[in-house]
């Protein structure tokens, strides 16, 4: 490794946090000068994050970018680590990111002071989450990012989102509290916080503590799995996601998969088949929890009357299809589900920003019925102007209130295509994901892969039913609708990530390569370890002798 | 002494699991500071409970737990007490809110029906 990767490696995570910084001394004013500085940023964050991934890819099967931050050796010290899994959630983070953002600049940045300082810290702790390779730093970065979304969810205030907010702190909180005595238990019997070491000591670790290190493994997994929304840890996710405000919402996509990423990671480091008597560890709570998982999201999408509550259980569904492919611990399975994961996510985040567009397009001819339990309302923000005595800048006052005349096409198209990858139907990358995962459940020939193979199927079935019953309801019904009016910069982050989906499609060889190439490295968890633990720290620098420069 | 840290720890994190289960905002918050007590006593007890040992390595004595305490289970309760009172603060201003608009301190902002 050279020099600049090892730099390279931390941008991510300090580039947001020197941007919040910043953007905190500007004040509560100079609102276009912040939305200037967050996009830069974010745009930055996101070509950093490729370029990590590019040169992942290049250096072929046994990548690793090891960073040390502090330079200590390395168990003593934090260790950031960037190989094929986080490079790729880095990506699909600093994607759905921007797409958020750019939604927001439109008019939901106004509705509070904070909201790039809050939206430059959910990016820090996504970044950092994904980067690390230390067990309580992971924790930290978690609660950076869940500290965040605490804010962006309150974002645009309410009485909805407050009380969703409620709810959703309360549960984030004790599952942080799990987390800890996670982390505490698998301290205590391994000595160590440094995921590699963590998963070299284990093999070591005597039978009369086999029990308690099992414990708090399956302590800390209901820490994640509740973050991942595994049934039955998942109820307070849809009426959080559908009280958020669009942009949030749009980037809480990537949070489950947070947590799914996390038992990706530690799960296959620490029990792999070749992991003697904790081999497999799990193995079977994660497939039969992930199957109730999409079933539960399933038959939610069914029930759900507003399209915010869907998209709510389409990620739920998302999430149950990964940790049940990921439990089955085969590579090609593996593989077809991080396909899915990335095709998911971002089909996920441009459903949620559709969803206000959707909403508004109804909302210019009627008052919304209140369809549902009033616990998904949304409050009145949602149509309220810039509030008063906002500068506007000479550009946004340009893009405000320009009708796109093909407003509602845009829509239908845009809701179709998301509808498509959702449910897993040709010819766009969810479909692909599935064909992928369902070829390799044909090898595996057990009984959980029949069931997951049927409820595939059957989710994709209900999924379309659902998904076309709400675009009925929203495009069809009513002919003499006036269009919706939509801004540029609103249109652009959805259209974005549809190009983004059907370059998924156009270029699947290649993604599914590296999906591929990514699962096979997570199931030969020792070169992982290898490629930490041999990390020597830089040595230190010895005064260079310049002729000629004065000292 | 390791069976009164276990009973302390025992005894705050049942009342503090009782009452993170009301339905009041408040019986929740409570809950929610006597668990993270409970666990930040539990991450100082996994390093080893001992009297009058210190972490720093004295000249001639072998370092290991038996003549020093683990420092590092101390720094990550350090951490964990900054964090959970900021989100603990971060949940008392949400309460607020929610009395405020809802005018009660049921932890859904309306009492149950019937």
């Amino acid at each position: 490794m050279t020099g600049t990767v090892d730099h390279l490696l931390v941008a991510p995570v300090l580039l947001p946090l020197a941007t919040a910084a910043l953007m905190l001394m500007f004040g509560e004013g100079r609102r276009g000068l912040k939305a200037v500085v967050n996009t830069v940023s974010t745009t930055t964050g996101l070509v950093l994050a490729v370029m990590l991934l590019l040169r992942v890819q290049a250096e072929g099967p046994a990548a690793f970018g090891v960073y040390l931050p502090g330079n200590w050796p390395v168990p003593y010290g934090i260790v950031l680590v960037a190989d094929r899994l986080s490079s790729l959630m880095a990506v699909l983070a600093g994607a759905v990111g921007l797409a958020g953002l750019l939604y927001a600049l439109a008019r939901w940045q106004h509705a509070g002071v904070y909201f790039h300082v809050l939206f430059q810290l959910q990016l820090m702790g996504l970044y950092g989450a994904f980067l690390t390779a230390d067990l309580f730093n992971l924790f930290v970065f978690f609660e950076v990012m869940l500290a965040a979304s605490y804010g962006l969810l309150l974002h645009g205030g309410g009485a909805a989102r407050v009380r969703a907010g409620l709810h959703y702190i309360a549960i984030n909180l004790v599952a942080s509290l799990l987390f800890l005595i996670g982390v505490a238990v698998l301290y205590g019997v391994t000595g160590t916080l440094n995921m590699a070491d963590i998963a070299q000591k284990l093999s070591m670790v005597p039978p009369s503590d086999r029990g308690l290190l099992h414990a708090g493994a399956a302590i800390l997994a209901i820490a994640f799995l509740a973050k991942a929304a595994l049934w039955p840890l998942n109820f307070w996710l849809p009426p959080a996601y559908a009280a958020a405000s669009a942009p949030a919402a749009a980037v809480f996509a990537i949070l489950t998969k947070v947590g799914v990423y996390a038992i990706l990671r530690l799960w296959t480091l620490c029990f792999p088949a070749s992991a003697g008597a904790s081999a497999g560890f799990g193995g079977d709570v994660l497939v039969w929890g992930g199957l109730a998982t999409l079933a539960f999201g399933t038959v939610g999408m069914l029930a759900s009357q507003q399209v915010a509550r869907l998209a709510g259980y389409s990620v739920i569904a998302s999430s149950g299809t990964v940790i049940a492919a990921i439990g089955f611990d085969a590579p090609q399975l593996s593989a077809g589900a991080l396909f899915y994961l990335a095709s998911s996510t971002l089909a996920g985040c441009a459903l949620f920003l559709l969803v206000e567009l959707l909403d508004r397009a109804r909302q210019v001819e009627e008052d919304r019925p209140d369809l549902d339990d009033g616990n998904g309302a949304l409050p009145a923000f949602l149509d309220a102007e810039p509030l008063p005595g906002t500068n506007l800048d000479d550009e946004e006052e340009a893009l405000i209130g320009r009708a796109i005349p093909a407003a509602l096409a845009f829509l239908g198209v845009g809701f179709t295509v998301c509808a498509l990858v959702v449910a897993g139907l040709p010819p766009l990358s969810g479909f692909v994901a599935k064909v992928a995962m369902l070829t390799a459940l044909l090898d595996l020939q057990t009984r959980p892969a029949w069931a997951l193979f049927g409820l595939l199927i059957a989710s994709g079935l209900l999924a379309a039913i659902a998904l076309m019953r709400a675009g009925i309801r929203h495009f069809w019904t009513t002919q003499d609708r006036p269009a919706p009016r939509l801004r540029v910069v609103e249109t652009l982050p959805i259209a974005g990530l549809l190009m983004a989906l059907l370059a998924m499609v156009w270029q699947a060889e290649a993604v599914l390569g590296y999906t591929r190439a990514t699962a096979e490295a997570l199931h030969t968890p020792g070169r992982y370890i290898d490629a930490v633990m041999d990390t020597l720290p830089e040595p230190n620098p010895t005064p260079v002798q310049v002729p000629g420069v004065l000292p | 002494m390791e069976v009164i840290v276990s009973i302390a720890i025992g005894v705050m994190a049942g009342a503090g699991v009782w009452l993170l289960l009301r339905p009041r905002t408040f019986q929740v918050l409570i809950g929610l500071s006597l668990l993270s007590y409970a666990i930040n006593l539990f991450i100082f007890s996994v390093g080893s409970l001992s009297v009058d040992a210190e972490p720093i390595v004295r000249p001639g004595q072998a370092a290991d737990l038996v003549n020093y305490t683990d420092p590092l289970p101390q720094s990550l309760v350090l951490t964990a007490i900054v964090i959970g009172f900021a989100t603990t603060a971060l949940f008392l201003v949400v309460l607020l809110a929610l009395r405020g608009l809802s005018g009660g301190d049921h932890v859904d902002g309306q009492e149950p029906r019937g």
